[in-house]
């Protein structure tokens, strides 16, 4: 009997599902505001916060959707997750730093541009 | 040495073993099945990668900015997050036992997610039309494979949820059922997440300057 209870929680009750919406459809419809309403002058301020946006946005869909949590299959799920997020940031930030590094640094020198600095106000 | 093996059968204690926790069978699909789902993340995370360093080489074509209709995105994402509290409705009525309930709110659900599908091939076909395919430059084909990928996640989901209705039919709430509808719940909150992150990455940031 304590076995069907448990299993009950942890496929979500209505109040779990309707929490998760609600803070869902916020931490949505934030975002949309903050960039068509240009709430902010710098790019790369309204770009921080909306990866900040998203990040609890995922969190909050793994808690109340996907009922994510400590005890589920003993730990396993939770484990292959954390590993799964190292991953995922070292594929995401290595890819974008090594890319960006590239671009900046080898880009062919034009005009007699140095290697390291290429002159931007000679490219075509 | 056979002392002990001819021992009296009462000297020897009483063998008993406890099982400290229920044991559900199914836990191994449903790990197994999340185990797939991070590996699909994996494949998200080298799409997204991609996005990131080719999502500003215009080569001269089309924007973000001059190209997303950031209010249709909108009616996206309100239809997905829809579609992932409607089965989490289905979800409920299937520990309920209710049958009708739970075929009544997965219709809805693949109804939602049928319309996010129509919207972003509408999207597809509108940005092709105007010259803006996959072909034009390296943002737009790391936009087409990423989008697209994900679309097909939604349209594989939306192939297994009719799927699923049929057996629902036939078969009724039975425990095979059950466990093929927990994973689908599973398969599609996962989408929704991947959507988050999507319409975060590439349709808001690709707009700002």
């Amino acid at each position: 009997m304590t076995g069907h209870v448990a299993a009950a929680e942890a496929h979500g009750s209505l109040k779990g599902y309707v929490t998760g919406f609600v803070l869902s459809v916020v931490l949505t419809a934030i975002p949309f505001w903050l960039v068509t309403a240009k709430v902010f002058d710098r790019p790369g301020v309204t770009a921080a916060i909306l990866l900040g946006f998203a990040a609890v946005q995922i969190v909050v869909h793994m808690v109340y959707f996907l009922h994510m949590n400590a005890k589920s299959e003993g730990g396993w799920s939770l484990l292959a997750l954390i590993f799964t997020t190292v991953l995922v940031i070292i594929a995401l930030s290595g890819s974008l730093w090594v890319m960006y590094h590239l671009n900046t640094n080898m880009m062919p020198p034009m005009h007699g541009g140095t290697m390291g600095q290429p002159d931007m106000r000679h490219m075509p | 040495m056979f002392d002990t093996l001819d021992a009296p059968a009462t000297h020897v204690p009483e063998r008993r073993f406890y099982i400290p926790v229920e044991h559900h069978p199914e836990n191994g699909t449903l790990l197994g099945f999340w185990l797939y789902l991070m590996s699909d993340c994996l494949v998200f995370a080298c799409l997204f990668a991609m996005y990131g360093v080719l999502g500003r080489s215009y080569a001269g074509g089309p924007t973000g900015a001059e190209l997303f209709d950031l209010p249709l995105v909108a009616v996206n994402t309100s239809l997905l997050l829809l579609s992932s509290i409607t089965y989490g409705f289905a979800m409920l009525e299937m520990q309920k036992n209710r049958l009708r309930g739970t075929l009544g709110w997965l219709v809805i659900t693949g109804a939602l997610g049928a319309g996010f599908i129509g919207i972003e091939l509408h999207e597809f076909a509108h940005l092709i039309q105007e010259g803006a395919g996959p072909q034009r430059s390296a943002f737009l084909s790391s936009f087409f494979t990423l989008v697209g990928t994900h679309g097909l996640h939604v349209t594989f989901g939306l192939v297994w949820l009719a799927t699923l209705l049929v057996q629902l039919i036939r078969r009724g709430l039975i425990e095979a059922n059950r466990r093929r509808l927990m994973c689908l719940s599973m398969f599609w909150h996962f989408l929704d997440v991947v959507w988050i992150g999507v319409f975060t990455f590439v349709y808001l940031m690709g707009v700002l300057p």
